[in-house]
């Protein structure tokens, strides 16, 4: 087990490199450290200095892989790829554009993202498991037709159109919550349960029918049938062995993004206010600054190869008969 | 004068490849049994209905040209350098004119008053009347009697067009076999039933909106439907030509890694997990952030704003296309490494057949479905998120009409008082239409295609 971790660690190390290169070769090599700064100035009449300067201030100014101007392993450290790439694995972000230490705030920025992703996550699933057990419950007939009708049309509406929806409706119309905002400790609480509702609202169209989907490929297997045979009854087979055995896809469905929830989510963490990575992310593309995002990037990257190694984990945990080498 | 832009050309190659599929299609006898089974299911039949109605306003939005002006000056003719489509001609009466600001749907006023001068020294605050719609009725002096003549109107005018398409029909076949008429119109009798539908609805909007902002006009004035309209063409393009952008990648390197093995197989791999373990949004965000760096340093490259709009919208597809051929990528490869086990791919490899014929032979044959069912999948996902990336600000042009920037712009209307929502309605209807027909046919496909469906439970 230990040493199938291991490995699978190792395997990580090649990917890494490669997200490293390419966001590299997309940040320095598209667009030359000088545009950026240009476009950063914005002015129309900036000079040669200030440009010099802009860049200088956040170490653009050094040779992109080779700096023949020092000496011995300066010639590769002082580089733009030693100090903005390489350095990444160690976790060191850097400073962003606007001169903020990027480690630091996504330190503080994570919790936020969590106390929605993670409460929206958990409802969501439970929500999406009942309606999925119910819709199969009643399988092949217009109860399970109807639902999946409205499933189909619930996934094709817009997120945007359930959050701002959602946030006229309860926060302006009927005045329960605030719109938009944030406060530490259980003061957050109210500040929370609209994006965690919404969430959960508008994951239930796909969720749903994902979940009843594998319910349903379940219930066509043989020890079904043997149960049956045996003469148990309907719920009992779904709920003791159907539900049961559903279990590992889903579990390993959600382990695998469990990771990714620190990140936040993008759009309704920045209509909602709320201080965490999502909206991070977003204002660091608004502004154009790329030193966020391409930190956000390689923590990303981490998050989800992350997330795959604990799928595999918890396949060995749940059953028994994967074994990993 | 044509003009074709970049993204039209490649919305023309969607279109011929579409037409050369159903024509292949037409030619393949078991082909042919799986999308019948499309066209008999009602949701089917219904959902190639609406989306070939946006299919063909796509088309028709397309279509551009440079208008022919006469120059008094230098008594000759020349070409304007707005550029206009076939769509902008037809809906010529509807969008000809705009109002100066926000007017709510079918009134005939504007919906914020306005001090006007009344008398020398006499300022009154109203509503200032509509100029161009609103307050010209054809039928009737009262508003809600006008619209339901209106109405009636054309619903007499789709009754005439949808008699005469079927007379023709009936023309057709009544040569051929009594029987089988009466069987094909018992059968498309639903289908006949929402292309009335579907035409009514046409017909009646566009009656209406010559004479009221069926849906109200945005903050310049412009009419919301017809930007709604307008809108169609860039979630449907975005949809396609995306898809048209990845298909290559993923088709050659898929069956390449799974077909071929060893070395190969690894160094794709390797290529297509790294792409897959970058969080998708912020991958396109990353390159879109690239591109808007390098479209600002270097706006000589452009002729015109339409151009850039429309290189950026192709960007865009590029970028998404990108991001998102991996997912498929995977799925072929496990599929040719099934199919290269196979006995009748092992049979022609003893006869001596070549790896690039048994691929185009048998390995492409078999993975199709895995491709329609990804490419139908991805469409309606792909038109939900442009609407998400253009209100982050990395999606299409902001000159470019599509409901994200319809959304985007109307979105900062939200806090007024009484609340501006029809933009925002607008684009959620029409969006929500899209892709709930899309998630539809999508299903039925899917089942179709799909080995693994129990046709019992669906």
């Amino acid at each position: 087990m230990i040493r199938y971790i291991l490995k699978r660690l190792v395997f990580i190390i090649p990917i890494l490199i490669g997200v490293n290169l390419l966001t590299f070769a997309l940040f320095f090599v598209v667009n030359s450290p000088e545009e950026i700064a240009r476009l950063h100035l914005g002015d129309k009449r900036i000079t040669q200095e200030q440009i010099f300067a802009w860049n200088e201030e956040r170490g653009y100014n050094n040779p992109l892989f080779y700096n023949s101007s020092e000496k011995g392993l300066n010639k590769i450290q002082k580089t733009i790829f030693y100090e903005k790439s390489v350095k990444l694995f160690l976790f060191d972000f850097g400073v962003s554009d606007s001169g903020r230490d990027i480690k630091y705030d996504i330190l503080q920025r994570m919790w936020p993202s969590l106390a929605i992703a993670f409460p929206s996550l958990v409802v969501g699933v439970l929500i999406n498991i009942t309606f999925a057990l119910f819709f199969v419950f009643f399988r092949s007939t217009y109860v399970d037709y109807v639902g999946v009708i409205i499933c189909v049309a619930l996934m094709s509406i817009s997120s945007l159109f359930y959050i701002i929806g959602g946030q006229y409706l309860i926060s302006k119309l009927l005045h329960l919550v605030p719109i938009s905002g944030y406060a530490n400790g259980y003061d957050a609480i109210k500040f929370l349960i609209l994006p965690v509702i919404i969430s959960v609202i508008y994951g239930i169209g796909s969720g749903t029918r994902w979940y009843r989907s594998l319910f349903l490929e379940e219930i066509e297997k043989d020890y079904v049938k043997t149960a049956k045979s045996k003469g148990l009854s309907e719920s009992s087979v779904l709920f003791n062995h159907v539900f049961k055995n559903a279990l590992i896809p889903i579990l390993t469905g959600v382990v695998v993004i469990l990771p990714l929830l620190f990140l936040g989510s993008l759009i309704v963490e920045s209509f909602f206010g709320i201080p965490g990575l999502g909206s991070y992310t977003i204002d660091a593309i608004q502004s154009q600054d790329f030193a966020i995002v391409r930190a956000m990037v390689f923590l990303g990257t981490i998050l989800y190869i992350v997330g795959l190694v604990l799928t595999d984990i918890s396949y060995t945990l749940v059953d028994p008969r994967v074994r990993l080498k | 004068m044509f003009v074709f832009l970049i993204t039209d050309l490649f919305f023309f190659i969607v279109i011929i490849a579409l037409f050369s599929y159903i024509f292949y299609v037409r030619k393949t006898p078991d082909l042919l049994d799986t999308w019948s089974y499309v066209f008999k299911k009602k949701t089917g039949a219904l959902s190639i209905l609406v989306l070939s109605f946006f299919m063909i306003i796509a088309l028709c939005d397309s279509i551009r040209f440079k208008n022919k002006v006469y120059d008094e000056n230098n008594k000759k003719y020349s070409y304007t350098s707005e550029i206009s489509s076939l769509l902008d001609i037809i809906l010529l009466p509807i969008h000809e004119n705009s109002e100066k600001s926000y007017s709510s749907p079918f009134s005939s006023k504007l919906y914020s008053k306005e001090t006007i001068k009344v008398d020398k020294d006499i300022d009154k605050r109203i509503y200032p009347k509509l100029e161009y719609k609103g307050n010209h009725n054809l039928y009737s002096d009262k508003n809600t009697h006008n619209i339901y003549i209106t109405i009636i109107i054309s619903f007499v005018k789709t009754l005439f067009i949808c008699f005469f398409m079927y007379l023709i029909i009936f023309y057709k076949t009544l040569f051929k076999n009594f029987n089988k008429i009466t069987t094909q119109f018992v059968k498309n009798k639903f289908i006949f039933l929402s292309f009335f539908i579907i035409l009514l609805i046409f017909i009646s909007l566009y009656d209406l909106s010559i004479q009221y902002y069926v849906l109200g006009t945005d903050k310049v004035g412009e009419d919301v439907l017809y930007k709604s309209i307008k809108s169609i063409r860039t979630g449907i393009l975005i949809g396609t030509l995306t898809t048209i952008v990845m298909l290559p990648f993923a088709i050659f390197f898929g069956i390449f890694a799974g077909y071929i093995g060893g070395f190969v197989d690894d160094i794709i791999q390797f290529i297509y997990t790294t792409l897959y373990s970058i969080p998708s949004v912020l991958l396109i965000a990353s390159a879109i952030l690239m591109l808007q760096v390098y479209m600002a340093n270097n706006p000589t490259n452009f002729e015109n704003v339409y151009e850039r709009a429309d290189l950026r919208l192709f960007f865009l597809c590029m970028i998404l296309g990108l991001t998102s051929w991996t997912g498929l990528c995977r799925l072929l490869r496990g599929e040719s490494m099934k199919l290269r086990e196979i006995e009748y791919v092992q049979a022609s490899q003893t006869f001596g057949l070549s790896k690039i014929s048994i691929i185009i032979r048998h390995i492409i044959p078999n993975i199709m479905h895995i491709v329609i069912i990804t490419v139908v999948l991805d469409f309606s996902a792909l038109v939900l998120a442009e609407a998400v990336l253009s209100y982050v600000n990395i999606g299409v042009d902001p000159s470019t009409y599509s409901w994200g920037n319809m959304i985007n712009a109307a979105r900062l209307e939200m806090s007024r008082e009484p609340i501006v929502w029809w933009p925002l309605f607008a684009a959620f209807v029409f969006m929500f239409i899209l892709v709930l027909f899309a998630n539809l046919f999508s299903d039925v496909v899917r089942d179709a295609f799909d080995p693994r469906t129990n046709k019992n439970y669906e």
